[in-house]
């Protein structure tokens, strides 16, 4: 039940790898650092392999993040997204919006 | 015509660090009634968008009181209750607010929250809200027989 958040950072670009869950409680450190990558890097990537659980508390994450990237002319993507996460974008139409890449099935539970 | 039923009833303090705990009794009391993987996912996040507004109005108002949760386990269906005893809110204004995002909207008035009813009434099949003294949501899953859906798989597939 915790976000576990690793980040790598290059240059100009900057990739959090995260693994748990993202709900009410883990959403606002995960909030802090994605805002201040977005804000420093010109190209940034969340991975999401390892996200077994997300509710609407990410979407807003998310959300925020996607509008400071385009207040700062950055690029924001995520990736690797599990079915059961991607569908969260599906049915609220975020995914027409927010860039994403690859969506995997199965391995975690 | 009287139908038996079992009934679960929970308190959690109204704290984010909480949420989680209601997600893996839901998962044990929906794995137990036969839900599948999917619709197990589906309760999970519908019934922690429930509690996080709880927790949410209980911290606009006078600090973190309680929760209650109450699951009703029908032969049929997965009813779920979440209250909290906090202040009310306009509900007329909240239902205004939900809905999926529409491509039309610049992204500058996207707004970050408000998707939590909205995935609530999306996931469930049945969403009543009573506003009455705090918030009570009362949403129900209906527990599909398996057998049915192996019966449609093979209809299917052999067309």
């Amino acid at each position: 039940m915790n976000l576990h958040i690793d980040d790598h950072q290059e240059d100009n670009y900057g990739i959090l790898k995260l693994s748990g869950e993202i709900d009410a409680y883990t959403a606002p450190q995960l909030k802090d650092k994605l805002l201040t990558l977005v804000e420093e890097k010109e190209s940034v990537e969340v991975d999401l392999t390892k996200v077994s659980y997300m509710d609407s508390t990410g979407l807003g994450v998310f959300i925020s993040a996607l509008k400071l990237s385009k207040e700062k002319d950055h690029n924001f993507k995520l990736t690797n997204l599990q079915e059961n996460v991607y569908r969260l974008f599906n049915i609220t139409g975020l995914n027409e919006v927010i860039s994403i890449e690859n969506t995997i099935k199965g391995e975690l539970s | 015509m009287k139908q038996a039923f079992d009934f679960v009833e929970m308190k959690l303090p109204a704290k984010s660090e909480f949420v989680g705990v209601l997600r893996l009794t839901i998962s044990g009391v929906a794995n137990r009634m036969g839900f599948s993987y999917e619709e197990i996912e589906d309760l999970k996040v519908a019934t922690s968008e429930a509690i996080t507004n709880a927790v949410n109005h209980a911290y606009y108002d006078e600090g973190p009181g309680e929760v209650t949760i109450g699951f009703g386990l029908y032969e049929d269906r997965l009813e779920v209750m979440v209250a909290d005893r906090g202040g009310s809110f306009d509900l007329k204004e909240v239902k205004e607010q939900i809905g999926p995002y529409d491509e039309k909207e610049s992204i500058e008035d996207m707004r970050e929250g408000g998707f939590g009813l909205f995935l609530i009434d999306a996931l469930m099949d049945k969403v009543e809200i009573n506003n009455n003294h705090g918030v009570i949501v009362l949403m129900t899953k209906f527990l599909y027989e398996n057998e049915v859906g192996q019966n449609d798989d093979q209809i299917s597939t052999t067309q």
